[in-house]
């Protein structure tokens, strides 16, 4: 079923005016945040509680000689000082990665990018713990730093990782999809061919808060209490009972407050283990928190894809096929966070929105003297990627046809009745119906009068852009026949008690770190059973309190964890027609579900609600035969799919000639994430990616000198869009359910961030349009839109 | 040293560190954690209080430079149980996300409503610059102000007539 219209609210409000189930509703979280009661890592002290700090590298590339560390130790406020060495005795000194790669948790033999960790203090109060680091004495033999990505697999270039057996190059791993020769066949017959090389650079989360953690090591019960910045605590445990040989039993993580994840705060890093050793060996709770610096430096990046695209067409605009080469850089450790058989995230998805005859990708991934990661920044496992690049491509065809980028999109849409459509790169995208959702931002933008307005403009010498995508993201991993993450299914549970007075509390095994689950999960809840969203408690971040799953990235929570709320509802809800049966004396057959309600049919004014049934379900007096007392239910939900959001934005951007600044004067966002659960919600999280979006075109990037030396080091240097470059959002919708998904939602988290810097940038190489420019890279700052006006190209990297 | 700073409204004396930052003194010392911490470079402005009447970012000030002045923070703004307009118009106007970079954003906007209590959107806009928000993409942030700003208008004219 496919449909298309603005999203309704439910009708009927709670007694607190909320609405009984979807629409907008105020988030239940604001009131301790906008108090500032909020309890980040940050705020959690505990008795007795010491600090750890971490020595990192100042090179990129080299071999330690060397570590004294006796002058830290007498500092007097110092507890102890942990190198490498002193981790290798205990077998620590290494951990998995997220891509079953390794990753040194201290270096030992050599560093092998800036920031690496190096050794830890702990101390009785941070301000000595930092002043400790400066007391410790590294011998450093420099080693040639390898940046360029273009040079990393040239034969007399340094080896990287010389930890791995047997390794001779800085090779990382081979990918590729889609069908070669087919793709070559398509090209043979095209009337155009259109090649470009498009450059993703580094780019960074920087979330606000930074990473960090409170480990506590309780010593006679020899459990482990450990207060994280993580999206995913219970994969986080899984991990950390295998490293460390803790049972699992004995750890608990508590994701509390987040400020802020996009996927930053999916790894493990160094510094959640050190503190988690620290603890152990001293037997009291150690804090860690990073600083800004060590945030951008060390943890894990986004993006940093240099990719060669080759599009074609007839002469009248159809696409027949896509074709990528990619040369991926994965850092000095690969740290990818994405589901085990897909190295390349879900970059597979470079097809778009359009049905081709065919398309084929390659890649190659190597290993630079750069920081580890590579899936972060709400890229829904590197759809970011895939999707600028054919949104860029789709563009460079169309300047090569002289078409309108709107026109020749819509022209080569996969169609309503071709969903579910199985693309040749393999995935199943389960609906759509993109013309109404692009037509819909044209209508919005007055596509037509900006063209008119921009002809004008351009007679005068002005440069305004309009920059035109549609994208369609792949959210939700993920099957567990497909997707795991070091063998751990991609699936979640949820439980769901009800109390005897018919209050609700429902445990996650996702974690908001802002999209505001304690509102929408009740929300999911409510709009099943039929218990106002205020008597629902939620509950998350708490492997103690929550059934098990794999938390909350690539705009999961909702396709997944979402969809296991509203069944594990309809199973107390079943629970509760049998007990209603019993109270009403007819058959379920017999029973009408009137949220909130069982009615006999046919005679609505026998009726009990779901609070009755509760105490009923709790209460003395006997069930229908074979039902146990109580009322409440948990389920693991395993995704039969992933599901499509997706979307159609539009840019329009000014330029001043003078100085090559680029204004963003609109944008324009319609997206369609299946069902709306709290449409409030929902424009906040495109607000967020939207931003984003321009962040990454036209400012952002973690780039480095030869020697490695990272120069995008704090907030002076990595700029993050203010409320002064970003415009007041224009944002509408359309409704596609997903058929598979219980309640017909897709998911929202990362649309906009997916689909926005390819229209930014759209917007902008339309702009520069008189200059015969087809493309220009990221990120577009005065200084590269000017030499690109000077006929200049400057790639990033 | 020994230094006493006023934080909303009660003297704090305490023994400190020459070097000691006014974030951390408000963080660790007195205990008042809203006032967040999120750059080392006066970029994000989480950590913004008022020293005075005047927003400052308190990572950048000495714990020492407070002492004899009043500092407030957001812990302060919500008076007899009623929340400030500016908290509740961010709770309306979905004006936070992750809620890391509110309590300086709130701080802010109360310092712009008591100089100018009808700022347009590019004067809010301009206040806040200063601060970084990763979740909002700051339109929320901008009604927020506005739904503050009308909110106390229609207040003031309500008393007035």
């Amino acid at each position: 079923m496919t449909v298309t219209e603005d999203p309704q609210s439910s009708e009927g409000l709670s007694p607190e005016g909320n609405p009984m189930g979807f629409g907008k509703m105020l988030r239940k979280e604001d009131a301790r945040l906008v108090r500032g009661m909020g309890n980040f890592c940050d705020d959690v002290v505990l008795p007795g509680m010491l600090h750890l700090a971490i020595l990192r590298s100042p090179v990129a590339h080299a071999n330690i000689v060397s570590i004294d560390k006796s002058a830290a130790e007498a500092h007097p406020k110092v507890v102890a000082v942990v190198t490498g060495a002193d981790l290798a005795e205990h077998g620590l000194a290494w951990m998995p990665t997220l891509s079953n790669d390794v990753q040194a948790v201290l270096a030992t033999d050599k560093v092998r990018f800036q920031y690496q960790e190096v050794a830890f203090v702990v101390a009785e109060d941070k301000y000595s713990a930092r002043d400790a680091l400066e007391l410790i004495e590294v011998e450093y033999d420099i080693l040639p730093a390898v940046m360029d990505v273009r040079k990393a697999m040239d034969p007399e270039t340094a080896v990287i990782r010389t930890d791995l057996d047997g390794k001779t190059d800085n090779h990382c791993f081979d990918w590729e999809t889609g069908d070669a020769a087919e793709t070559d066949a398509a090209f043979a017959r095209a009337d155009v061919v259109v090649s470009q090389e498009i450059i993703y650079p580094r780019v960074h989360p920087a979330p606000m808060e930074t990473c960090g953690c409170v480990a506590d090591m309780e010593r006679v019960s020899g459990k482990l209490t450990l207060w994280s910045t993580t999206q995913a605590p219970h994969a986080h445990r899984t991990v950390y009972a295998l490293v460390a040989g803790i049972p699992e039993h004995k750890i608990r993580v508590i994701a509390p407050d987040i400020g802020g994840g996009f996927g930053n705060k999916v790894p493990i890093y160094p510094g959640y283990v050190c503190s988690i050793v620290a603890s152990l060996l001293i037997g009291k709770p150690v804090k860690w928190m990073e600083d800004r610096t060590e945030n951008l430096v060390s943890t894990g990046f986004a993006r940093d894809y240099v990719m060669n695209g080759d599009i074609c067409a007839t002469k009248d605009g159809k696409i027949l096929a896509v074709r990528g080469e990619v040369l991926a850089d994965h850092g000095a450790f690969n740290g990818v966070a994405a589901p085990v058989k897909y190295p390349a995230g879900f970059f597979g998805v470079f097809t778009g929105s359009y049905d081709l005859e065919a398309a084929y990708s390659s890649m190659k991934a190597v290993y630079t003297n750069k920081a580890p990661g590579g899936v972060a920044y709400a890229c829904s496992f590197r759809i970011t990627e895939a999707v600028y690049f054919v949104e860029r491509l789709v563009d460079c065809l169309a300047y090569e046809l002289d078409m309108d980028p709107a026109e020749l999109r819509i022209k080569n849409f996969i169609q309503p009745e071709q969903f579910p459509y199985e693309t040749k790169t393999g995935w199943t995208y389960d609906s759509g119906n993109y013309e109404p959702t692009m037509r819909k931002a044209l209508d919005m933008a007055g596509y037509d009068e900006l063209r008119a307005e921009q002809v004008e403009k351009r007679a005068n010498g002005e440069l305004m852009g309009i920059g035109v995508t549609f994208f369609t993201e792949a959210v939700g991993a993920g099957p567990r026949k497909d997707m795991d993450i070091l063998g751990l299914g991609m699936a979640d549970g949820c439980e769901l008690r009800v109390h005897p007075t018919g209050k609700a509390v429902v445990r996650l095994s996702v974690k908001t770190q802002g999209q505001g689950h304690e509102t929408t999960f009740a929300q999911i809840i409510a709009e099943e059973i039929g218990i106002p969203p205020e008597d629902i408690d939620v509950v998350h971040g708490d492997t103690d309190n929550t059934p098990f799953g794999l938390g909350t990235y690539g705009s999961r929570s909702t396709p997944v964890s979402g969809a296991a709320a509203a069944l594990v509802a309809r199973k107390v809800k079943d629970k509760a027609q049998i007990i209603a049966s019993g109270m009403l004396e007819v058959s379920v057959a017999d029973l009408e579900w009137v949220k909130g309600s069982f009615h006999v049919k046919g005679d609505p004014s026998k009726s009990v609600t779901i609070q009755d049934i509760a105490m009923k379900a709790h209460g003395a007096g006997d069930l229908p035969e074979g039902i146990e007392g109580g009322l409440e239910a948990q389920i693991c939900y395993n995704p039969e799919n992933l599901t499509y959001p997706f979307g159609a934005y539009i840019c329009v951007v000014d330029i001043d000639p003078g100085t090559a600044e680029v204004k963003v004067r609109r944008f324009i966002a319609v997206d369609d994430c299946g069902t709306q659960i709290n449409p409030m919600i929902i424009e906040g999280q495109v607000h967020g990616g939207l931003a984003d979006g321009i962040g990454m075109a036209l400012m952002e990037m973690i780039s480095f000198d030869e020697d490695g030396n990272c120069l995008g080091g704090s907030l002076m240097d990595y700029l993050i869009p203010t409320a002064l470059e970003t415009p007041d959002w224009e944002t509408g919708s359309t409704v596609t359910p997903s058929p598979h998904h219980p309640i017909g939602a897709k998911g929202i988290g990362e649309s906009a961030t997916v689909g926005s810097p390819a229209a930014v940038v759209n917007a902008v190489v339309d702009a520069l349009k008189p200059f015969g420019i087809r493309h220009a890279d990221m990120p577009l700052t005065p200084s590269r839109v000017w030499q690109a006006m000077q006929g200049n190209h400057t790639p990033p990297i | 040293m020994e230094v006493t700073v006023n934080v909303n409204g009660v003297d704090q004396t305490h023994e400190i560190e020459g070097r000691l930052l006014l974030v951390h003194f408000l963080r660790d010392t007195v205990g008042l954690t809203g006032t967040h911490w999120g750059c080392d470079t006066s970029n994000c402005g989480t950590c913004v209080v008022w020293m005075d009447e005047e927003p400052v970012k308190s990572c950048t000030v000495l714990a020492a430079m407070a002492e004899g002045h009043r500092v407030r923070t957001v812990e302060d703004l919500e008076q007899d149980n009623v929340l400030d307009p500016v908290q509740q118009g961010f709770i309306q106007e979905h004006g936070l996300q992750c809620g890391f970079c509110t309590p300086g954003m709130l701080m802010t906007s109360r310092a712009l409503l008591d100089r100018n209590p009808n700022p347009s959107e590019d004067e809010i806009r301009e206040a806040i610059s200063g601060q970084i928000c990763r979740c909002t993409g700051y339109s929320m942030i901008v009604r927020s102000v506005q739904w503050a700003a009308n909110y106390e208008s229609a207040v003031t004219i309500g008393s007035a007539s």
